[in-house]
């Protein structure tokens, strides 16, 4: 983008302008239209789906009277939360109070800094893209521990602290995790891990080895206990904290909450996607750059979605486990059965530099035939339960 | 030692499987039709139609068939009906000019048909009652005065035939003390059960 922007200053377009101002309003103008562009809209589409999916889950149709199909109901909650008064408690920190969202929002967006969409569509491709992206999640945590010391309030506090000890302690399994990748492709830039696989599922690195597969497990239990998702929700467990750290906010601030809760779905899934499953790697099916692009962007944006309603369905299916339990998987599982598949990965690394072909594409067969197995249960439950079939998603 | 390792590695094995088997189910789901009644507006047929005859629903006077006796007036216990009768002198006829039922008071119990000698005063499958006033739900069946009906052995009138035979056959069904037709299958299952 600099080039562009070079070319532009020097053909006389900004003629008067120090080139410094101009690169300061093009990275402002490029990350509002990333922001307003993509992320709002993700983060809201994917409020009405998640709605969706958890109806279908529980026998329900879900919201579907907002424009066709619903799609519009994320539009007015939005709104309806805007329009909202917003409170500030007699008690509360006031400054740090009203500050804690923006900083919550603030580490959200900040990783999308170094998300890959496409081949080129990249902000800055940084040479520690997935460290940087690990670094700047977890600003969120102070986010959320500052709202729930400011709103004075027990149940905030409690959710803010939760919210702190389960972010620490499970970014270790997902580090390690996420280090058995840089092993293999010896960088920490997210193009190069993807340039690294290919288009097909057997040049994914999910399939590289047994040890990158639970590695992906491991990661994808981790980041869902960072996300502060469901069954590791306990910062804002409805039935205990009433709703954690977000208890005193109302309106706007109360939205950056939930626009942070699930655009970070997507920012999981995008994660995972650019490690373990070949990011935006197509066939080579066309040469018109812009094509191949779209066709890159649409590729990561699916698979990135597919984990997003992943979450959704988990959420949906498991209760949220205690406190203890929490730590116990974390320290008792997690970590040890992380340090194992970085060790046997160096291992694996250190005895084939290439990748073992024969287990990869081994891997990948048995990957297929537990997805298989996976549909038949589904299958035998849908039939058990006598319910009638129907694939639609409408209503 | 060994049995600590060996629970240690069936919890992960346990956590795994259990979590396939209940995703699996989960999953069912998305392939099932949900059970949503989406009342009132997409529904396939109107959930009025669906409801038995007997079900006891907004009241409803046939003025073709009422006879100005004022039984259910009598009968119901909250006086939400309120009936205006009186004989014409010259013609002997009894003159209904007001014919009132209270929606908002009404409880539902049904007394006021079970005495109805015709069936004229009736429950309905209707239930949306909702409105914005209590003056709005009082239900003025007479608009300008009538003439009450008269009994007779054998209807002939085309109009209100069909609408005495409802009536007769609702009292039948909804009045009667075993409170259902009389037939002779019925009372065998009774005796039976």
């Amino acid at each position: 983008m600099q080039a562009f922007l070079d070319r532009l200053i020097a053909d006389g377009y900004f003629a008067g302008v120090p080139p410094q101002i101009v690169y300061a309003i093009a990275i402002v103008a490029a990350a509002a239209v990333v922001i307003f562009g993509f992320v709002l809209n993700v983060a809201g589409v994917t409020t009405f789906i998640e709605r969706r999916v958890w109806a279908r889950i529980q026998s329900r149709i879900g919201p579907n009277r907002v424009g066709p199909q619903g799609i519009l109901q994320w539009l007015a909650d939005g709104i309806k939360l805007l329009m909202k008064e917003e409170l500030v408690p007699a008690a509360a920190d006031a400054r740090l109070f009203k500050l804690a969202p923006y900083i919550v929002v603030m580490g959200f967006v900040a990783a999308f800094v170094a998300m890959p969409f496409s081949s080129v569509l990249i902000a800055a491709d940084l040479n520690l893209g997935i460290l940087y992206i690990t670094a700047v999640t977890s600003l969120v945590v102070v986010g959320i521990l500052m709202a729930g010391w400011a709103s004075n309030n027990k149940w905030s506090l409690i959710g803010g602290i939760r919210s702190a000890a389960q972010i620490v302690s499970y970014e270790i399994p997902a580090a390690l995790s996420i280090f058995t990748i840089v092993l293999i492709t010896g960088t920490l830039s997210m193009q190069s891990i993807i340039k690294a696989q290919g288009w097909a599922p057997w040049d994914w690195f999910l399939f590289y080895s047994p040890f990158t597969f639970i590695a992906f497990w491991i990661l994808f239990t981790a980041l869902l206990a960072e996300g502060n998702r469901t069954p590791f929700d306990l910062p804002e467990a409805e039935s205990e904290l009433v709703a954690g750290f977000v208890t005193e906010y109302s309106g706007a601030r109360y939205l950056f909450f939930f626009l942070v809760e699930w655009g970070n779905l997507y920012v999981i899934s995008a994660i995972l996607v650019t490690l373990f499953l070949g990011g935006w790697q197509v066939p080579p099916v066309t040469d018109n750059p812009v094509l191949l692009n779209l066709l890159q962007f649409v590729t990561f944006f699916i698979k990135s979605y597919f984990g997003v309603i992943l979450m959704m369905w988990i959420r949906a299916t498991l209760p949220r486990i205690r406190v203890d339990q929490l730590m116990t998987t974390c320290w008792k599982y997690l970590v040890p059965m992380a340090f194992v598949n970085f060790i046997g990965t160096a291992v694996w690394v250190a005895l084939w530099p290439n990748g073992n072909r024969p287990v990869w594409i081994l891997m990948t067969v048995l990957g297929f035939v537990l997805l298989g197995y996976f549909f038949y249960r589904v299958e035998f439950h849908r039939r058990r339960s006598g319910a009638d079939l129907l694939f639609s998603p409408f209503s | 030692m060994a049995n600590t390792i060996a629970t240690y590695l069936r919890n992960i094995l346990d956590t795994a499987t259990t979590v396939f088997e209940g995703m699996a189910v989960t999953c069912s789901h998305f392939i099932r039709k949900p059970s949503t009644v989406q009342y009132p507006d997409r529904v396939p047929l109107r959930v009025q139609d669906t409801l038995p005859f007997r079900y006891r629903g907004i009241l409803e006077v046939d003025l073709e068939i009422c006879t100005g006796c004022l039984a259910c007036e009598r009968a119901c216990p909250i006086d939400c009906i309120v009936i205006g009768a009186t004989k014409d002198k010259q013609t002997k006829q009894m003159i209904l000019t007001r014919f009132d039922i209270d929606i908002a008071k009404c409880m539902y119990c049904g007394l006021c048909s079970e005495p109805c000698p015709t069936g004229s005063i009736h429950h309905t499958p209707e239930f949306e009652g909702a409105d914005f006033s209590l003056e709005s739900m009082i239900r003025r069946y007479v608009k300008e005065p009538v003439a009450a009906y008269k009994p007779k052995k054998v209807e002939t009138d085309p109009v209100v035939a069909p609408i005495l035979e409802r009536g007769m056959r609702y009292l039948e069904e909804f009045a009667s003390p075993e409170g259902g037709p009389a037939t002779p299958d019925a009372d065998e299952t009774e005796s039976a059960a």
